[in-house]
């Protein structure tokens, strides 16, 4: 029977699926913004032109790079709480998220700027940009186009990555595949739906990915 | 042709009863188990080598101990005036059964609960120990039993556990947080994740023991008394442990043997 595969159970299920879809989606959308802008703010912080502000951003960047994911879900969610700070297991997991992507994403812009020709922001700056200004209007924009693949990528990681909700009952989809699992005993067609699930959002992604990199290959020809 | 391989089929079949009536009678012919023990001058019992505070085998001695543990010794002492005169043989929930069937142990004693289902295949001894669903709190929480899960309150359990079930049963408005292991949820109730954690109690006990600022509070709200298991038919043993059961308890072993383990008086 656990070998079978058995499409009742999505049907059975159907309400815990889609809760657990839903808080997905949720997450996912909340890291993948917050990540976003943390990781500009780390990656301007990288290259700016002052050295306490480097080495915090690279700090951060190795820092959180370089350590599982789960020892930063694991901050938000039995450290900051022993601190006063309580958090849900959804919003730590959506914090660690977050803040681990941010780590990726800050690494791929940085890339993004530096592969600006330095000409760019010499002639901002000699029309009497301020360094921000350049930043903002000069750089950031040229930089975004070039990283957007990369960063999609991570996009894509981070929302296969949102399964670590289900260790901290976060309710994702992950978390309420482990019960409906407990409770049939069918755990390849549980996890198999949940895969089906995780692909009806990464697999936009990953097309997104495949025609930005055809469109910038054609604009660069 | 095919007359001949039913008869020889039938043969098979015959000499196979013979046999295993053979040894199933064998060490039943003079007396009962407590004979058996006598003749052989240890008891033999199937205890877990893996159960906290009931008996578990300590990696670095190679010893095991427990409460479970300590019972047999106490029955080794009654029926052969040595504590140490007892032979243990590790048995899981699967395994202990045939093996107690088969004669391989006299007794089980091994967190084992008293079903209808195994009274079939087994007699069991009188209640050793109450087992049962409890919870766990923080000391000086203001939740003091099942009742005080009302809606708002979060209760920690382990995925996919009967105990998930119960609690869904016995505190519908409580939200249940499910955790991959029990050290993972204790964890979290150790984080403030939640109002109480939820399991058999002696679980609970064992991390209660662990860390005293945690209690058990309300007492069992399901009932899974463990029981001593002995060969189906043999009156005389059953008697023998369960007098030896009232006897501790009479004289206060139990109760001592029970904190030493439990970390608390018994109920």
């Amino acid at each position: 029977m656990t070998g079978k595969f058995d499409i009742h159970i999505l049907f059975d299920h159907w309400d815990r699926f889609l809760e657990g879809f839903l808080h997905t989606i949720a997450s996912s959308a909340l890291a993948l913004v917050g990540s976003f802008i943390l990781g500009t703010i780390i990656a301007v912080m990288r290259i700016a032109p002052l050295k306490p502000l480097n080495w915090i951003g690279t700090a951060y960047v190795e820092f959180i790079r370089n350590i599982p994911l789960l020892l930063v879900v694991f901050v938000f969610f039995l450290g900051l709480p022993t601190l006063g700070v309580p958090l849900d297991g959804f919003t730590s997991g959506t914090l660690g998220l977050m803040v681990y992507t941010a780590s990726f994403i800050a690494e791929a812009i940085r890339a993004g700027i530096q592969s600006v020709p330095s000409g760019q922001s010499e002639a901002a700056r000699a029309t009497g940009l301020s360094y921000m200004q350049t930043m903002l209007h000069i750089i950031l924009p040229q930089a975004i186009k070039i990283v957007l693949p990369s960063i999609s990528n991570q996009f894509i990681n981070l929302v296969k990555n949102s399964s670590i909700l289900a260790v901290v009952s976060g309710f994702d989809l992950m978390y309420y595949a482990d019960l409906i699992n407990a409770d049939t005993f069918l755990p390849l067609t549980v996890y198999t739906i949940v895969a089906l699930f995780y692909l009806i959002l990464t697999l936009p992604l990953s097309m997104a990915v495949h025609y930005m990199e055809r469109r910038f290959r054609a604009a660069d020809r | 042709m095919k007359k001949r391989s039913y008869a020889s089929l039938l043969l098979i079949l015959l000499a196979a009863c013979l046999a295993l009536a053979g040894c199933g009678g064998k060490k039943n012919a003079e007396g009962g188990t407590l004979a058996a023990i006598k003749e052989r001058g240890k008891v033999i019992a199937g205890v877990k080598y893996d159960t906290k505070l009931f008996g578990l085998k300590d990696p670095a001695t190679g010893k095991v101990e427990g409460f479970d543990i300590d019972i047999a010794k106490a029955l080794a002492k009654k029926i052969l005036g040595d504590e140490n005169k007892v032979e243990l043989k590790e048995v899981t929930s699967k395994t202990r059964i045939p093996l107690l069937q088969n004669g391989d142990i006299d007794l089980i004693i091994a967190t084992m609960t008293i079903t209808e289902d195994r009274k079939k295949q087994v007699d069991f001894s009188d209640v050793y120990f109450e087992a049962g669903q409890s919870l766990l709190v923080k000391k000086g929480s203001a939740i003091k039993g099942v009742g005080d899960l009302k809606k708002g309150t979060k209760v920690l359990a382990v995925k996919g556990s009967t105990s998930t079930k119960n609690i869904r049963e016995k505190a519908p408005d409580a939200t249940v947080l499910e955790f991959e292991n029990y050290q993972d949820a204790f964890t979290a109730l150790k984080a403030g994740q939640g109002d109480a954690l939820t399991t058999d109690n002696a679980i609970l006990l064992g991390m209660q023991k662990q860390d005293p600022n945690y209690e058990l509070v309300g007492g069992n709200f399901t009932d899974e008394p463990y029981g001593i298991a002995i060969k189906k038919g043999d009156a005389e043993f059953v008697k023998a442990v369960n007098d030896l059961l009232k006897e501790m308890k009479e004289s206060g072993e139990y109760d001592k043997l029970y904190e030493q383990w439990m970390g608390v008086k018994p109920e």
